[in-house]
Parts: structure tokens; C-alpha cells; sequence
């Protein structure tokens, strides 16, 4: 099981959090910093392992990482988790990350939280891995943007009528 | 109303969204939580529209804001109102949200679940898929059982996707309704076989999940899950496999047989390095299982090894982390094959990253022998010194402690080394593991005796070298090692070669800046100290250095007893004021050395950690009743501590001021003995050793000797190296030794020598340089057996042990929502719409064929078929008559089935795993313990057999009269028959109950409640005799109004090897009870029992009473008298008893339908009562089952959780229960026409369940 899955910055500005049991909002800020400050006193080249902080279960769990450039990616799992297969799976993440987004920056992430948790829907669900194919989240994530979009369009299509039906009938006013 | 809509969405276009806010938050760095709070508020605004895009545009700032830790509880409501939006954009955000907040504790979840039921069945898959995601995060109990049906249908969706999105998240549905396991498991299982890989991933993966708390449970699907792996090729799901293989293995060893083959073939083959890796730690899972010494099994174990190197060679710091990880589950079983790597795990000790250093270190603790321990020691000495930050440091100390005190000291061959490392530790700076290094100081001089010379003269040197553990730090943990030191020296003083001295330094002012626990100990055992100086002087005609020693003490205490500490200032004025007395003696030239060391006398044992909890509590000790009635709250406040305070001052200034002369001294001594004998909690001294300063059994231990003038001169330098060569020198020379000597004799054997000796490299035989004798610990005498169960009881996994091979019941289907709850109406009806029809239709059908069998009567048949049938036939007269009663015969069933086919599944599962190419000794050796794994699984079925068939009497009783009686012959037979067969069945059960002459005295197993209503009557070494608990009643209220009569069935067994005869059954009547006697017997006259009794044999007899009121149990006194006659004499024996009538014996099991149950309830005659039973485990159809067969009850109704019964008593009152249960909780709401009949039969209920 993935008890939670992290992305803070090298601040540990949470960017994205993701937590499969429930904490009150208070604990789950301490789990973020607590985790940041595990992860963030670790060298580059060290290995991507380490035993999950007190909070979210000590030993039981251990915290498994990728540094990109300005983010941090953290999961932290159980022992029923490979902790290759989730390097691997983190890996399968971000590069979705990249193909969703067009060369995923941080900005990317802040302004489109609610993009990156669909995203992250259609690869974890209920802190248990759902889909590993990178080709399938894709499709899945973008037919789901296209509805998103036909849904709008309609909505925009709806306005533009009506202002012009409302131009038209002030028109006819006028005339 | 379009209009209004739509220019909700052109105001939306003002409104901030998303991207604003971030940007917002973005520019207001400096007062982030004010803008953040003006945000909340425009948020609330909006929520407060009506325009469903507006609130959707708010929930996913809401969102945001969660993630950056505000609380947004309180839109859990506008949430809702989102998801329920018809717009898949809207409805997305609103789950998302809603997964992002909501947890068990929303209250406003509940209302989600008919959104949730519309969403998941709705056209749209993604509405479908983004449903299920958001339920998976915020599920909980209600909503699982509600919807599992549902979400169990979207199991076989024809579309993939949400296949597999139902498949996981069935996981946690199972989590918080563990009932729906076994209704959903079929279908889950069909899954792992389903076309697309998605879906076998999720099922695959919610198997291991569940696999992996409960494993014996799915061992049967071994076979399934090994055809998978050499199928698939989906890294994820091997991976996921071959975890849930290695959780299986300890189970089945032969699993692991079957395993290494296609694993070994997987690592050789794949390039994955996730895959490989997984694949050796299941092989070492197999190979721990399987008791090593296989030689087949050294290529796999050598293959891992190697595996593994490669893995710790790598530049990856990954692999090299997760290679020393597995290297450390081979080192536990085969510890030489790792111990061939030590180069390179010492290499990893200078390795850069400190999680890989800490693995390594954890490697070495398994890898130490007695051979390599000093030079792995001094390596990890080396890296003390030069490691930077004290963690990492502490760490090394702790684990280098960890790695000498392991197992006893097991690996530890010279002690003078030891101590000489712990003091080199203690050089440490800021290291806060100074009290590690004292216990282990104290524990080796304590329990090696012959250590304690040396530890005592490093001790001293320590002591006279404080200053520079102290050094400029106040509070640093070094200290602490004084505190060992200062105890040491003091304790074994009788090795001290200068006492004076070390007196001088524990006296020094410095030593009044230490923290106070320290001071005490120093001022304590500076009095021993005093002791042993005195003591040495004693003989000398020149008092002098005595005197000087008490002139010291006067005038360095005085310091102490200004103390702010109150232990360091009582115990110093204590010894002060005892020195100064004993000055004045010195100068009357009294010796008194004799009796000051007797103050200090006795000798400290170590105790097992564990002992003070094996006490057991002696009987008639409760714990947690009061000592004194806890005050009234007034008063108890404020006065409480106050009193301790000033009875603790009086004490200080009394003792302060009382001169101590000897009588005081000695009686105080006789008191403080008395007391110590008294205490259990003080170890007591041996008995030869009141105070034995030359401790017994330390001459015969041979001592190297040792120069021991460098340690002690030189403080606080490295000494521990020169043990390294002295160590090495000694080994060379006792194998020079050993070499001429096994020249001399070939064999000479050593074991006998040595008894502690059991390192795993016994065969090399290193002779330790001590003959150290390690005191054993001490344990309370009848220490109870360990008892550690440390499953916590809280756990959710626990719920979901559930046996999955049983078939199902149909009380276990999952609830379906139907507009009415299922109601047994008449008979006739509910013949028509039988809710399962199904099962019932095949049931029938064979039971017509077995009747028609059955009258065939085939004698020959085996016992056990015939039960069966009879059963059936029971069944099917139930069907016809009384409907209601299926559900329970239906359960009855089930109980008979289960045994039979799981064992079934285990052959399979032996068949499967017996195909495998095992070496023939293995399978020897396997084979027995496989067979009593099938022998237990289908134990249960036997002994859960001769118990049905009473299941059914009850029944029978409700069944017409006459056909009663034609079964009653052969029931009897049958009975009879049964007895013999399972007497020993019945033995067990009443084991417990020698003294209870109550009902249900069986104890039940969980799954398959067994049932008995025999209870022990009495017994002694003739006879025994056993009551049937639920009376035959008659109802004979034609005749008397008010006078019923009961038969009372006894068993007799002999359990003699003699003859019984003349048996004579005699009870003393009561006011209301009364045997009945045949015509003209006096009203004490016995009743004579119509058989005698050969060895071994039982039979039953009937007795009748009559009863005038049974609104209340009865107790009857009884004797049976009887003649046992053997080949030479016969005698008269007697056996007392106690007849108990239940209330419940009273009740007659009647048929009641829903309807006049109704009216009878609205008849307002009734009055109530109620009954709450906590911590009743049991599931609800068991509870129910249990009150029928015990209670005499018909169920009328069940909806849920909640079910309604029926009973009425011989003389026609009725009982009416309505039985709730929420977990654990069982309450029973009770009504009856006859208060205190009622009362009777409650608590009779709860007794019956208060025994389970």
C-alpha cells in the first residue's frame, strides 16, 4: 500500500499531497515537513531510501524519493511494495507529468493542482496501483480533458448566444 | 431560468479562479495568511450562489487551500451539492475534493451514498471511474456495505477500465465491511484470469494486499497464482506474485520447493533489476523456510549471495542499499555463506551515504563470531573516531554495544577487553549514550565474576579522571558512566587496590556539580568504601589511617548535606552522622569494622528482564480493586500533595537529628533483614554469601594474566588493541596447544569443558580467555509462560481472517437493496417468493432422493451418511411445516459442508504441490507435518458432527406429537449409539465444568459453533452424570391450570471397570418442584433407574417433575445411590447432585408469524424489559442461532442487524425479544406478560453469552 504521495519543493513548499489514510490538516502539514527535512539533508547520489518519519508510521514504512531539478517526488509505502518497482513508478509519473503538461515545470504543478491529482488518479487509486502504462494514463487523462473541454465549449457557446440574442433584441429595441 | 444560469457563468468570469488565487497567494508573500483568510471569505460568498459552476470554481480553491493546510470541513456540504452535479467537470472536482477532506468522521458522507449508487451505474464510464476514485479514499463503513453490491457488479462491466477501478477498490471495501469478503471473493478470483492486464494487475494486486495479513487463507490459491508467474510477463504483477510467494512460503514449505526452480530460472533471465531483486528475496524467504542443510539448496543460496554482491558492487546507491538489506535476511539462517563478504560490507562502512552505513552495520551484528569480534569491533572503533555528526556516531556506539552485550555476551572471549572498550568509549564526546555504556559497565561486573578485579581498578582510574569525562560540558551524557563507575568501586571494594584513594576522588568538590542521581550514588557507596578501609585497618595496632578515613568523611560530607538534591542531602547526613559515631568509637579504641560492613552486606543478583511481570498475582489478589474507598471529590483536591510534602519534611529533620548508637543500629539492620525477607521484590542473598567478600567458585576460573599496568596508568588512551594481539597470540598458542594435543589423543572431547559455549562457529573452537561464569538471571519462582501476543487488537486486518474456501451462507450475501425488508409472511406465500430459490430447489431434489434411499434403511451404511440423511429429512419436514426455520436448518448445513470441501481444496493444493520434483527424503520429512495441516483442516468436521443432530431436537420438539414419538424410538437408538461413538467428545466439553450444573457449558469455536446441551450433572470416579439441558417439556395444561410437568433427561456413564447396579435416583422435593413417584411411593421414596451398568457403558433415563410456578429457577438436591460390583466385593456408593431448572427449560420453541407477532406486541399486555451484552464477537446469525438453541426461541423476523424472536413458556406466557447488534454490542429489547420470567430468561441469556 502507498500510505501517501508528496511533492514539495526545495523550500518544502508542499506542491501537491496526496495522503491515502486521513490526518487532521495540522498533522499533515507536520508529516510534510517532517518528510522535507528527512529528504532534503540527503546529498545528491545518495540512495532514494530511507525509513518514513514518526508521523506517518516510523519504521513501518519507508519513504522512497526522486529529486527533479526543483521538486522533490516522495511516496512513502509499506513493506508490500517493491521499492524499485515504486522508483519506477515515480519515474512513470513525472514523465507523464511531462507529456500532459508540454515540459513540466513547477509552475505547472502550482497552477494546475487539480490536473496533476487526475493525473495522478488514473496511476494510484486508494493508495494501491492502479495503472503502471504510461500509453494508458495518457489516453484515459486526456479523453477525460476533451469531455472537460466539450462541457465548457458548450457553456462558452451558450453565452455567445445569448449575447446575441441579447444584442438582438436590444437591437430590435432600437429599431 | 436559463438566463439566470448563464449569467451565473459570465459573473464566473469575474469571479477569481484557480489560477488567480495561486497567482494572489504568489504576490502577497508578506502577509500570506491575511490574504489567504479575505479569499476564504469571497469563497464562502460564492458558495452562497446558486450557479452550480460558480460553487464548482470555489470547491477547487478550496482544494488548493486544503493542501496548504486550512481546514475546509465546513463546505463538506457544498462538496456534495458539486459532486452531484450533472457535469462530469463540475462532478470531478466536487470527488476530488471530497477525497482531499472527507473521512469517516464527515457527517454529511451519508448523505453522498445514493449520488455515489446514481454515479457508479451511471452511462458515462469516466463518471463511473471518477466515482470509484473518490469512494476509495473516503469510504467507510455504511457507505461500503451499501454499495458493495454495486461496486460488486462493476466488477464484470465490459469496459476494462472501470473493471479494474472496481477490482481495487474492492480492497477497501473489504477493509471497512469485512462481510463482504467471502460473497465477493469468487468473483475476485475470477479476475485474476480476466483478458485485459490492467485488471489481472488490480486483482493480483488486491489478493497480495489481503494475502499478506491473513496468508494461510489463500494458500489454496498457490496453484492459481504459480501459473501467473510463469505466464505473465508484466513486471508489476511478477513482482506482486512473487511478494505474495514470499509471504506464503513460511506456510507450505513444499510451496517453496516447487518455487525455487522457476525463481532461480527468473533471476538468471530477467534484466530487471526490480524484478531480480524481488525474486531473491523470495528465494531466501523459501530457503529460511525450508530448515537449511538441504545440499541442493547451497547452489540457490550461493546464487543469492552472489546476486547480492553484484547488487552491493554497483555504483547505484539504490541497489547497493537494497543488496545489504537481503544480504541481512540470509545472514539470520545461513550466516557463513554472508560472513565470506565481510571485505566488502566493512567497505561499506566507509561508504558516503549513512543509510547504506547503517545497513552495513546492521550486517555486522549478525556477521561477529568469536573469532572475528575484536577486529570488527576495533574497525568500528577506527570509524568512531573519525565519524562526523553525532548520530551517526551514537549509532556506531550503540550498535557496537549491541554487537559485544549480543545473546549474552555470547561472541565476548576476553572481558578484560570488553571493559577496556567501554571505557575507550567513554572518551566520546556529546555522545548522549552515557547511560548505555554504565548499564553495560554494571551488567558485566555484576554477572562475570571474575572480571571484577580488573573492571574495579578501571573503574578507580575512571573515577580519578572524572574531570576530564565532565570536561567543560555541564550536561553531558558521559557522566553517567561515573554513576556505573562510583557504584562499581563501592560494591566490589573488596578488589580495590588503593581504596583510600578512590575514597579521596569520590570526595572531591568537582563532584558536587554532577546531576544529583550521581552525587547519591557517590556519597553511598563512599560509605562502602569507608567500610572497606575500616576493615583493612582493623587488625593494625596503628589506628591512624582509620582515623584519617573518618576525619575525611567528616569534613568532605558536610558539602553533600548542603545539597539541593534530597536523596544526595539525606544520604549524606545519614553517613555523616554514622561516620562521626563511628569516630568516637575509634577513639575508645572499639573495633566496629565488622559492623559497619555489615551494613553493606549481601550479594546483588540479576534479575531477567521479564521476571517482575512473570509474577504471577497471587489468588485472591485483585489489582484493580480499591487499597481505601478513593475519598470524596472534595477533599481529595488539594490536601493530597500537601500531606506528602510535609510527611517528607519531618522525615528529613528527624533524621537529621537522631544519634544512632549500636542497639538502634542492629535492630534497625534486624528490620531492614526482616523486611527484605518479607519484601518479593528485593532479591534476596544466597545464604552462604552473607557478605562473602571472597566470592565462592572464583579460584577454580582461570585468569590470564595480564599486564595491567598500561591501562591504568596511562588514562584514557586506546587500550583495547593490545587485547587484539594478545588475543591473537593466545590463539596461535592454544592452537599449537590443540596440535600437540591432538597428536597425543585424537579426539578429546571438549564439550564438556565448556557448557555456555554455543557460537555458531562452535566448530573452531576458540577457548575463551576467562572461563567466564555468567550468572544466570534470576525469575520468580512459578514464573508464568511467556505471554506475548502482541497482535494489536485494533488491527483492520484482522477482521478480513476470514476462511475463504467455506461456501457461502445466505445470511453472508451481500444486502440488496429492496424497497421492502425481507418479512416471512405465511408459509404458503413464502413458499412462492423464496428468496433463494436456487439453493433451496437443488436441496430439495436430492433430499427427495435420499429419502427415497433412506427408507431403504440401509444398515450397513456408514454412520455418518445416515446422520446426514436424517438431518435431511429433519430439513425437509421444516420446510414443509415451519419456513422460518430453513434459514436456520439451511445454516445447519452450511456448518456440515464447509469441512468437507475445504479439505477438498487442500488436497488439491497437496496434489498440486506433490507434483513437484522433490527429492524423496524431503518429502519424507514434509510429508507428516502436511498431513495434520488436512488433518486439522478437517478436525473441525468430526467434532462439530455429534452435536447436529441435536441441533435438530429442538425442531423436533416443535413438530407435530405423534410423529414425535415414532422418531423418539430411533432418535433414542441413535443417541445411544452416538454416545458411545463420541463420549469422548463429551469429556472434552465438560472438562471445564466439574462443579456447573448450568446450561451451554460447551466452549465454541468462531466459525462453526458447535452446540451441546448436555451439562455436566456430577461425577466421580464410578460414575458420571450428564443432564440434557433443554428439557422435554410437556405441556399438560388440560388437566391443572397452574401445574406443569417437565422430563428431565439423565446420561449415566460408568466410568469404572466395575459392574453398576441398583442405581436409586432420589431428589428432595421442593414447595414447587416435585419428582413424580409412582402411585403409593412416599414422598421421599427414590426412584429406582431402570438399568444396571456394565464398564464403560451409559445409558439414559427420563424423570419427571412437576412444577407449580416457573417464573423462577429452581435448584433440587439430589443422590444417587448405586452398587458397584467387582469379581471380589461390592459396595455401596453415593453421588450427590444438583438438579438446575432454567427459566428457559420452561419454554417451549413455538412458531410465530410476523403478524400476530405484531398484534401481539400492540396488545399492550406485554411488559418490557432490556439487556445489553458488550464485546460479543460473534456474527449475528450465530448470536441468533445460539438463543434459538439454548433460549428455546423462533426467529420471526430478520432485517439486517436486527431481528425479532419469539418463544412461549409451558404455561402460555410469551416472551418477545427484539435483538439489535452494532459492533460488539448486542442489545436485546425483551417483552413478556411475566415480569420476573422474563428477568429469569434475560439473565440466563447473558450468562450463556457471557461464557463465550
Amino acid at each position: 500500500m502507498i500510505k501517501a504521495i508528496l511533492i514539495f519543493n526545495n523550500h518544502g513548499k508542499p506542491r501537491m499531497s496526496k495522503f491515502y489514510e486521513h490526518y487532521t490538516e495540522d498533522t499533515e502539514q507536520q508529516i510534510i515537513r517532517e518528510t522535507f527535512h528527512l529528504v532534503s539533508k540527503r546529498d545528491e547520489n545518495v540512495c532514494n531510501f530511507l525509513e518514513g518519519g514518526l508521523l506517518i508510521g516510523g519504521s513501518e514504512n519507508k519513504l522512497i524519493y526522486r529529486h527533479y531539478a526543483t521538486l522533490y517526488f516522495v511516496f512513502c509505502v509499506d513493506s508490500s511494495e517493491s521499492e524499485l518497482g515504486i522508483l519506477d513508478l515515480i519515474q512513470v509519473f513525472v514523465e507523464t507529468l511531462d507529456k500532459c503538461f508540454e515540459n513540466v515545470c513547477e509552475l505547472d504543478l502550482i497552477f494546475h493542482l487539480d490536473k496533476v491529482h487526475n493525473i495522478l488518479a488514473e496511476m494510484v487509486m486508494g493508495g494501491m496501483v492502479l495503472e503502471t502504462n504510461m500509453s494508458e494514463i495518457i489516453t484515459q487523462v486526456e479523453a477525460q480533458g476533451k469531455m472537460e473541454k466539450s462541457e465548457t465549449l458548450t457553456l462558452l457557446f451558450i453565452c455567445q448566444s445569448m449575447r446575441q440574442s441579447q444584442a438582438s433584441r436590444f437591437s430590435s429595441k432600437i429599431s | 431560468m436559463a438566463l439566470k444560469i448563464v449569467k451565473g457563468s459570465i459573473d464566473r468570469m469575474f469571479d477569481k479562479n484557480l489560477q488567480d488565487l495561486v497567482r494572489g497567494i504568489r504576490n502577497h508573500k508578506e502577509d500570506e495568511a491575511k490574504y489567504i483568510s479575505t479569499c476564504i471569505d469571497e469563497i464562502k460568498q460564492e458558495l452562497k450562489q446558486d450557479n452550480i459552476a460558480v460553487k464548482a470554481n470555489a470547491v477547487c480553491k478550496l482544494t488548493y487551500l486544503q493542501m496548504l493546510g486550512y481546514d475546509v470541513s465546513w463546505a463538506a456540504f457544498n462538496i456534495v451539492e458539486v459532486m452531484s452535479s450533472s457535469k462530469f467537470t463540475y462532478k470531478r472536482i466536487g470527488y476530488l475534493a471530497a477525497s482531499q477532506c472527507f473521512h469517516e468522521g464527515t457527517d454529511v458522507i451519508m448523505l453522498t451514498t445514493n449520488q455515489i449508487r446514481k454515479d457508479l451505474s451511471s452511462p458515462h464510464q469516466y463518471d463511473t471511474g471518477v466515482a470509484l476514485t473518490g469512494l476509495s479514499c473516503f469510504v467507510t463503513p455504511d457507505l461500503a456495505r451499501d454499495l458493495a453490491n454495486d461496486i460488486m457488479t462493476l466488477m464484470s462491466h465490459t469496459k476494462p477500465y472501470i473493471r479494474k477501478k472496481a477490482v481495487l477498490i474492492m480492497y477497501k471495501v473489504f477493509l471497512k465491511y469485512p462481510e463482504s469478503l467471502r460473497p465477493a471473493f469468487p468473483r475476485l478470483k475470477e479476475k485474476l484470469e480476466d483478458p485485459d492486464p490492467g485488471v489481472q494487475s488490480a486483482a493480483v494486486n488486491v489478493i497480495c494486499e489481503l494475502a499478506r495479513r491473513n496468508p494461510k487463507n489463500y494458500l489454496s490459491l498457490a496453484p492459481l497464482f504459480f501459473k501467473l508467474m510463469t505466464s505473465s510477463t508484466n513486471n508489476w504483477v511478477l513482482i506482486k506474485i512473487i511478494k505474495l510467494f514470499g509471504a506464503l512460503t513460511p506456510l507450505e514449505p513444499r510451496l517453496g520447493k516447487k518455487l525455487i526452480e522457476p525463481l532461480t530460472n527468473l533471476i538468471h533471465s530477467t534484466s530487471a533489476m526490480s524484478l531480480l531483486y524481488e525474486c531473491v528475496n523470495t528465494v531466501i524467504a523459501v530457503l529460511i523456510s525450508l530448515s537449511s542443510g538441504m545440499p541442493n539448496h547451497s547452489a540457490s543460496i550461493q546464487l543469492c549471495v552472489q546476486k547480492l554482491r553484484i547488487l552491493i558492487e554497483d555504483s547505484d546507491q539504490n541497489l547497493k542499499y537494497l543488496g545489504l538489506l537481503a544480504m541481512s535476511k540470509i545472514l539470520k539462517t545461513h550466516p557463513k555463506s554472508v560472513q565470506s563478504h565481510k571485505d566488502l560490507i566493512l567497505q561499506c562502512l566507509d561508504d558516503k551515504d549513512e543509510s547504506i552505513r547503517l545497513r552495513a552495520l546492521d550486517l555486522l551484528y549478525g556477521m561477529v563470531s568469536k573469532k572475528n569480534l575484536m577486529e570488527i569491533v576495533k574497525k568500528l572503533m577506527l570509524h568512531v573516531d573519525k565519524a562526523e555528526g553525532t548520530t551517526y556516531r551514537d549509532e556506531l556506539l550503540t550498535k557496537i554495544i549491541d554487537i559485544c552485550s549480543q545473546s549474552n555476551y555470547q561472541y565476548i572471549t576476553n572481558f578484560e577487553w570488553y571493559i577496556s572498550i567501554l571505557v575507550e568509549l567513554t572518551r566520546l564526546e556529546g555522545t548522549r549514550h552515557g547511560h548505555l555504556i554504565a548499564s553495560q559497565m554494571l551488567d558485566v561486573a555484576i554477572r562475570v565474576k571474575a572480571i571484577r578485579g580488573f573492571a574495579v581498578a578501571q573503574m578507580a582510574t575512571l573515577l580519578d579522571n572524572a574531570h576530564l569525562l565532565t570536561g567543560n560540558t555541564q550536561r553531558n551524557g558521559i557522566c553517567e558512566v561515573l554513576y556505573a563507575a562510583a557504584w562499581i568501586c563501592g560494591e566490589f571494594s573488596e578488589h580495590l587496590e588503593d581504596p583510600m584513594q578512590t575514597l579521596e576522588a569520590m570526595l572531591r568538590p568537582k563532584v558536587a556539580t554532577l546531576p544529583g542521581h550521581i552525587q547519591a550514588v557517590y556519597v553511598q557507596n563512599a560509605a562502602k568504601l569507608f567500610a572497606t578501609v575500616l576493615r583493612k585497618h582493623e587488625g593494625e595496632t596503628d589506628s591512624q589511617a582509620a582515623q584519617e578515613t573518618s576525619q575525611l568523611l567528616i569534613d568532605r560530607l558536610p558539602l553533600f548535606v548542603q545539597s539541593a538534591n534530597l536523596e544526595v542531602q539525606e544520604r549524606a547526613s545519614c553517613i555523616l552522622q554514622l561516620v562521626k559515631y563511628i569516630q568516637k568509637l575509634q577513639q575508645k579504641n572499639v573495633e566496629v569494622a565488622e559492623e559497619v560492613t555489615a551494613l553493606f552486606a549481601g550479594e546483588l543478583n540479576p534479575v531477567a528482564p521479564k521476571a517482575q511481570k512473570k509474577v504471577p498475582i497471587p489468588e485472591g489478589l485483585d489489582l484493580d480493586a480499591w487499597i481505601n474507598e478513593p475519598p470524596s471529590e472534595s477533599e481529595s483536591e488539594d490536601e493530597k500533595p500537601k500531606a506528602v510534602f510535609t510527611k517528607e519534611e519531618h522525615k528529613h529533620s528527624r533524621s537529621r537529628h537522631t544519634e544512632v548508637d549500636e542497639k538502634e543500629l542492629a535492630r534497625r539492620r534486624e528490620v531492614r533483614k526482616q523486611e527484605q525477607a518479607n519484601n518479593p521484590f528485593y532479591i534476596k542473598a544466597s545464604p552462604s554469601s552473607q557478605k562473602v567478600y571472597d566470592a565462592p567458585g572464583v579460584e577454580h576460573i582461570p585468569v590470564v594474566q595480564i599486564d595491567l599496568s598500561v591501562p591504568l596508568k596511562v588514562p584514557g588512551m586506546p587500550t583495547s588493541d593490545q587485547y587484539l594481539k594478545l588475543e591473537e597470540e593466545r590463539q596461535q598458542k592454544e592452537k599449537a596447544e590443540r596440535k600437540k594435543k591432538e597428536k597425543k589423543k585424537k579426539r578429546e572431547k571438549r564439550g564438556k569443558e565448556r557448557k555456555a559455549d554455543s557460537g555458531p562457529e562452535s566448530e573452531e573452537d576458540i577457548r575463551p580467555a576467562h572461563q567466564v561464569d555468567i550468572v544466570t538471571e534470576e525469575m520468580p519462582e512459578n514464573a508464568l509462560p511467556s505471554d506475548d501476543d502482541d497482535k494489536d487488537p485494533n488491527d483492520p486486518h484482522k477482521a478480513l481472517d476470514i476462511d475463504l474456501d467455506k461456501p457461502l451462507a445466505d445470511s453472508e450475501k451481500l444486502p440488496v437493496r429492496t424497497h421492502r425488508p425481507e418479512v416471512l409472511k405465511s408459509p404458503a406465500e413464502d413458499r412462492v417468493n423464496e428468496s433463494i430459490p436456487q439453493e433451496t430447489n437443488k436441496g430439495s431434489g436430492k433430499e427427495k432422493k435420499e429419502k427415497k434411499k433412506g427408507k431403504e434403511k440401509d444398515r450397513k451404511r456408514s454412520k455418518e451418511e445416515k446422520k446426514k440423511k436424517k438431518h435431511k429429512e429433519v430439513e425437509e419436514e421444516l420446510l414443509e411445516s415451519q419456513p422460518e426455520e430453513a434459514i436456520q436448518s439451511e445454516e445447519t448445513k452450511e456448518a456440515t459442508a464447509p469441512p468437507t470441501s475445504t479439505s477438498t481444496e487442500a488436497s488439491d493444493l497437496d496434489f498440486w504441490l506433490c507434483s513437484a520434483p522433490v527429492p524423496p527424503a524431503a518429502q519424507e520429512e514434509t510429508a507428516p507435518s502436511s498431513a495434520a495441516a488436512v488433518d486439522t483442516s478437517s478436525a473441525a468436521a468430526p467434532e462439530s458432527e455429534p452435536d447436529e443432530p441435536k441441533d435438530a431436537e429442538p425442531e423436533d420438539t416443535k413438530s407435530s406429537k405423534h410423529k414425535k414419538k415414532k422418531q423418539k424410538k430411533e432418535k433414542e437408538e441413535k443417541e445411544k449409539k452416538k454416545k458411545k461413538r463420541h463420549h469422548h467428545h463429551h469429556h472434552h466439553s465438560d472438562a471445564g465444568g466439574e462443579d456447573s450444573v448450568q446450561n451451554g457449558t460447551v466452549e465454541e469455536e468462531e466459525p462453526l459453533p458447535p452446540m451441546s446441551n448436555y451439562s455436566l450433572l456430577a461425577e466421580n470416579s464410578y460414575i458420571k452424570m450428564m443432564k440434557e439441558d433443554a428439557d422435554q417439556v410437556y405441556d399438560i395444561q388440560g388437566n391443572h391450570q397452574d401445574e406443569s410437568k417437565v422430563v428431565v433427561s439423565v446420561i449415566f456413564e460408568n466410568k469404572s471397570d466395575s459392574f453398576l447396579k441398583s442405581m436409586e435416583f432420589n431428589v428432595l422435593d421442593s414447595l414447587n418442584s416435585k419428582l413424580q413417584r409412582p402411585e403409593g411411593a412416599g414422598p421421599h421414596d427414590s426412584l429406582t433407574v431402570p438399568f444396571q451398568l456394565p464398564p464403560g457403558v451409559s445409558n439414559e433415563a427420563r424423570f419427571v417433575f412437576s412444577v407449580q410456578s416457573i417464573v423462577m429457577p429452581q435448584k433440587l438436591k439430589g443422590t444417587l445411590t448405586f452398587i458397584v460390583k467387582s469379581d471380589e466385593s461390592s459396595t455401596h456408593e453415593k453421588l450427590d447432585f444438583k438438579l438446575h431448572f432454567t427459566c428457559t427449560s420452561y419454554l417451549i420453541t413455538t412458531p410465530c408469524y410476523s403478524d400476530a407477532y405484531a398484534k401481539l406486541l400492540e396488545s399492550g399486555d406485554l411488559k418490557g424489559s432490556s439487556l445489553r451484552l458488550e464485546g460479543i464477537s460473534m456474527p449475528f446469525h450465530h448470536l441468533l442461532a445460539r438463543i434459538c438453541f439454548h433460549h428455546h426461541f423462533s426467529v420471526v423476523e430478520r432485517i439486517d442487524s436486527c431481528a425479532s424472536m419469539y418463544s412461549r413458556s409451558i404455561q402460555g406466557h410469551h416472551v418477545c425479544l427484539l435483538v439489535k447488534t452494532s459492533d460488539q454490542t448486542v442489545s436485546i429489547d425483551a417483552k413478556c406478560d411475566e415480569p420476573s420470567l422474563l428477568g429469569n430468561v434475560l439473565d440466563e441469556i447473558k450468562q450463556t453469552f457471557s461464557k463465550c
